[in-house]
């Protein structure tokens, strides 16, 4: 009787304790296999359930982040194009399509135009409102005609080699901009001056600044914090 | 003077130790996402009701060693923690156990009365069926949070998507609040659990390892609170009632 209690007691006292340390800041790789397993499970239900009609709301009366919108990007200084080294800027609009173009700034402009009050929801768990302008990605594709194999997009620029490849989908999405402006204003080189990707469906680090081109492709592309092991999906 | 019952089914000893697993892992790999941002209030916001905004968690109560670690961990234990809670509430539905921690009038004069004999205002412990009042009220409570916890979590993974459910609690803000508040309580409770484990009935450990209990050493029989009879033998053993459960 009280050997059994004893027993019992060393046994349960242990296995508990004994989660408990495992839970100290590790991350034990032996489960890797598992956890891809499970990335890429979840990824099969974020895509059967994401909607081109859901959409993020943002109440008309609600205030803009403004000066307190976090800047991000992973060069060293803020990557400002230069129009003496490298001309005139401009948008390549490219891959997988039938009438690629080359889009400056002002083209870019002239195309239709959205201005969304949207949240931008970081991958760290804050979200900030501001008011994005710009080219919704679908009209862009309608423009170049992407071709049936063209199942990803790329987005890439001048941060150095930042660049995250999407779904087709969260592309098509019509929350998805290509933006320009912010708040009411010319984007920022802090925000991703002349141009940048802003969506609410995707975690911020989808979310590519600088942009200078938009390819069209058969197969996904990694990105740079997709790589680094984030998930590659990165939906919300 | 032993009186040996079945008490936990495998299946209630069986998710209940999953369940250990799956909290841990998800607590500790949700704590490690916060610490991402230890804030509610948006950027340049503030957040009244967190007196700790700003604060990180220590990293030993952390679980993933990195942000995508901890999401990678969080995102998938969370399916082994719906689908145990799952097995669990319908085990519970099919054999009538939920009827051993529903609420019911007179639970909180019930209450009551435990907290009188621990605090030694009443003499012998109140006489109880499987739990006593406040354990039942705090079994009770925890699924009730889980579905919380649940619900906050798809609002705050999917905040577009799942937009519809985002709303329920106001908005992405609000919900990782509740999400993380919720979490806070039920590992609170969960705590007290522990505690009162080792501190009243540690032949419950028994009951959910091997599912056997002694009746004739039950706190009720023991006349026990926290560390007074901790393991003296019952004086009185009771009667078959309906303290007998399998």
């Amino acid at each position: 009787m009280s050997l059994d209690r004893r027993r019992f007691l060393t046994i349960s006292a242990a296995t508990f304790s004994g989660t408990l340390l495992a839970a100290c800041n590790k991350n034990p790789r032996g489960a890797d296999k598992l956890l891809d397993l499970a990335e890429s499970a979840n990824e099969s239900i974020e895509r059967s359930i994401f909607r081109h009609d859901s959409m993020d709301r943002v109440p008309a009366s609600a205030k803009v982040a403004g000066k307190d919108f976090p800047k991000y990007f992973i060069s060293e200084t803020v990557p400002m194009w230069d129009t003496a080294a490298r001309g005139e800027w401009r948008l390549e609009v490219s891959g997988a399509v039938r009438r690629p173009v080359s889009l400056s700034l002002e083209a870019l402009t002239k195309l239709p135009r959205v201005t969304q009050k949207v949240d931008h929801f970081c991958v760290e768990g804050w979200n900030a409102r501001a008011v994005w302008s710009g080219v919704r990605v679908s009209d862009l594709a309608r423009l170049v005609e992407p071709t049936a194999d063209a199942q990803y997009v790329d987005f890439g620029g001048f941060d150095k080699g930042y660049h995250e490849s999407w779904d087709m989908e969260s592309a098509m999405h019509p929350a998805t901009l290509v933006a320009y402006g912010m708040d009411g204003r010319m984007l920022s080189p802090a925000h991703g001056a002349p141009a940048r990707v802003h969506s609410p469906v995707k975690l911020g680090y989808k979310n590519a600044k600088y942009l200078t081109r938009v390819v069209f492709m058969p197969a996904r592309n990694g990105g740079y914090w997709s790589d680094q092991g984030y998930e590659w999906f990165g939906g919300t | 003077m032993s009186d040996l019952v079945k008490r936990n089914h495998w299946v209630i000893r069986v998710t209940h130790w999953v369940n250990v697993v799956a909290i841990v892992i998800m607590t500790g790999s949700g704590l490690r996402i916060f610490n991402a941002h230890p804030s509610f209030g948006r950027p340049g916001e503030t957040f009244p009701l967190n007196p700790w905004e700003g604060q990180a968690v220590p990293a030993w109560l952390t679980f993933g060693g990195w942000l995508g670690g901890a999401r990678h961990w969080h995102f998938a234990m969370m399916w082994l923690l719906l689908a145990n809670a799952l097995v669990y509430l319908g085990f519970l539905f099919l054999h009538g156990e939920w009827r051993h921690i529903a609420p019911r009038r007179g639970d909180a004069r019930d209450a009551l009365e435990m907290i009188k004999f621990y605090l030694f205002v009443r003499r012998d412990h109140p006489h109880q069926g499987k739990h006593n009042a406040l354990q039942k009220s705090t079994y009770f409570a925890m699924p009730v949070l889980g579905v919380i916890i649940v619900l906050s979590g798809l609002a705050i993974w999917k905040p577009v998507t799942l937009g519809f459910i985002t709303a329920l609690f106001v908005n992405y803000k609000w919900a990782r609040f509740v999400h993380f508040a919720s979490m806070a309580v039920l590992l609170l409770l969960a705590v007290v659990h522990v505690f009162m484990v080792f501190a009243v009935d540690p032949y419950s450990l028994r009951s959910m390892v091997t599912g056997w209990y002694d009746r004739a050493r039950s706190p009720q029989a023991r006349n026990a609170r926290p560390f007074y009879h901790l393991f003296g033998p019952g004086k009185q053993a009771p009667g078959r009632s309906e303290d007998s459960q399998s």
